[in-house]
């Protein structure tokens, strides 16, 4: 039986560190059409992302047709966004923004390998949109949350996905936590400062 | 006490009248299936039992008797669970089937589920508008959707109690990651009592017609662990974009396309964090209420994250 409404695809919470690292991809099927997923070195699969960043830089790469290469920084890295002909929206939204902008993205996971053999990871874009710093501050949160969780149970049993990572990368879990950590504590130090200067009285 | 452990030792309780089944061996061989095997556990707890049932010389719906639990309807999530159920007939249906004796709705505060009772359970027919408490019916699941079968195990105690009938409401909060086609601006159906909504001018029932304007948002909520999604009114989208109907037909008309409504909106909340309550409806949850989260606690979240 086929089914009739295909499950859509979560949209995972990462952080640019290590969503770079992310160059392992495989399908779940043999089925030409199956989705292929990023392996997430903290054990996960990703099929789609949701990020929110600071577009620092857009350039348009193409040749003869419009090619949009943006970079979406986040507390730990940069996402390197590439929108063409065939995201006509996405190309458009970059076309129209003015860096620095904070943006939330949604896109899916795309490798390539350089001519030294080098696997790059980065973002085919579905959408993007400016938001403001409210947005982002919560993207940080849920992210570094998310990455917590991922790392803890890295080691369990029954984690496929865990088990995977270790199989293909050698990259150490605890660099992400770390890096999870250390996205809260800067957000936490900047609220601070920005509580304090709201807080203190008119031209002082 | 670990997960297989708690499987293991509701899987021998079951069996507690039937055979002497120990928990520890339950446990091992699950452990064998699920950690030797790589089978995922409820495959697992299902060949488990099976062989069990084997062993007894008993059929699946002789087990389960006493153990099952007392739910709501809203808050059935996973199928062949042995389930206890206080609820009022809301609705008949017509059979489809000779099989099946009844088939409908049945609703308690939490919402509405479907049923069904086999003629080969024999049982009692249950009466519209009268509210039962009903003792082991098995759920079952069908692309996402829940419903409790009847069978010859289920005892049926009619109640004399007035049962309210929820809306299987839920809350989901989450990102806004994608917007549906068929929103914004968009036409449907002037015909009485349908609302469908027009494509390419046509309804699927009534054909070419003028058509209505009306303003719908079909969104996906994504929290990073489970897609919703859901549905915003004329009013909800009113209340979400802070777009009027009247502003966006003349937007349509100024652009001689009514598509430029959905990208105008798709601006200004896609990637934007909201929680939304509302009845479900198949897959959808229809927004009755919305808010935007607003700024994130960072403290209590940085207390959270450096206790894991």
């Amino acid at each position: 039986m086929s089914q009739s409404t295909p499950t859509r695809e979560v949209a995972r919470r990462v952080f640019a560190s290590e969503f770079n690292d992310a160059g392992y991809t495989f399908k779940e099927s043999d089925d030409e059409r199956a989705p292929v997923y990023a392996l997430l070195p903290t054990g996960a699969s990703a099929n789609r992302v949701f990020f929110v960043g600071t577009l620092t830089e857009k350039d348009d790469v193409g040749d003869d047709a419009e090619y949009w290469r943006a970079r979406i920084v986040d507390p730990t890295g940069t996402f390197f966004v590439y929108a063409g002909q065939y995201q006509p929206e996405a190309a458009s939204a970059i076309r129209d923004l003015e860096a620095p902008a904070y943006v939330a993205v949604v896109g899916k996971p795309r490798t390539y390998e350089t001519d030294d053999g080098t696997i790059r990871v980065s973002v085919r874009p579905e959408s993007i949109t400016e938001v403001d710093a409210t947005v982002r501050d919560r993207w940080v949160v849920e992210t570094a949350e998310r990455t917590l969780e991922r790392v803890d149970a890295f080691e369990e049993e029954a984690n496929e996905y865990g088990r995977m990572a270790r199989e293909e990368y050698e990259f150490d879990p605890a660099t992400y936590k770390a890096a999870a950590l250390a996205a809260l504590e800067d957000l936490d130090e900047s609220d601070e400062l920005a509580g304090e200067t709201a807080d203190s009285p008119a031209g002082v | 006490m670990s997960e297989l452990r708690q499987e293991a030792e509701a899987i021998a309780e079951q069996f507690s009248d039937h055979l002497n089944v120990d928990a520890d061996e339950v446990e091992e061989r699950l452990e064998n299936l699920v950690n030797e095997y790589r089978v995922p556990l409820d495959e697992a707890r299902r060949s488990v039992t099976n062989s069990y049932l084997d062993d007894a010389g008993m059929e699946r719906e002789e087990i389960g008797r006493g153990g099952s639990e007392q739910v709501l309807v809203n808050d059935i999530d996973r199928d062949e669970q042995w389930v206890d159920l206080r609820v009022k007939l809301v609705d008949l249906w017509e059979p489809r089937s000779d099989a099946i004796s009844q088939v409908g709705l049945l609703g308690d505060e939490s919402g509405t589920i479907k049923f069904v009772s086999f003629v080969t359970s024999e049982l009692p027919k249950l009466e519209e508008g009268a509210s039962y408490q009903l003792s082991n019916v098995v759920t079952d699941e069908y692309e996402g959707r829940y419903s409790v079968k009847l069978n010859r195990t289920t005892t049926i105690t009619e109640i004399d109690e007035e049962i309210e009938v929820g809306d299987n409401a839920e809350t989901v909060e989450g990102a806004l990651v994608d917007i549906q086609s068929g929103s914004g601006l968009i036409k449907r159906c002037p015909e009485e009592d349908c609302t469908r909504v027009l494509q390419n001018g046509r309804c699927s029932e009534h054909g070419q017609g003028e058509g209505e304007f009306d303003l719908r948002i079909k969104g996906v909520l994504d929290d990073g662990r489970t897609v919703t999604e859901v549905i915003f009114d004329r009013e909800a989208t009113e209340e979400l974009t802070g777009m009027t109907l009247a502003e966006a037909k003349e937007m349509a008309m100024d652009a001689l396309d009514t598509t430029v409504v959905a990208e105008e909106m798709a601006g200004d909340i896609l990637g934007r964090y909201y929680r939304v309550t509302g009845p479900t409806f198949g897959r959808y949850v229809l927004v009755d209420e919305q808010e935007e989260p607003g700024p994130v606690d960072v403290e209590s979240a940085l207390i959270k994250a450096r206790s894991i």
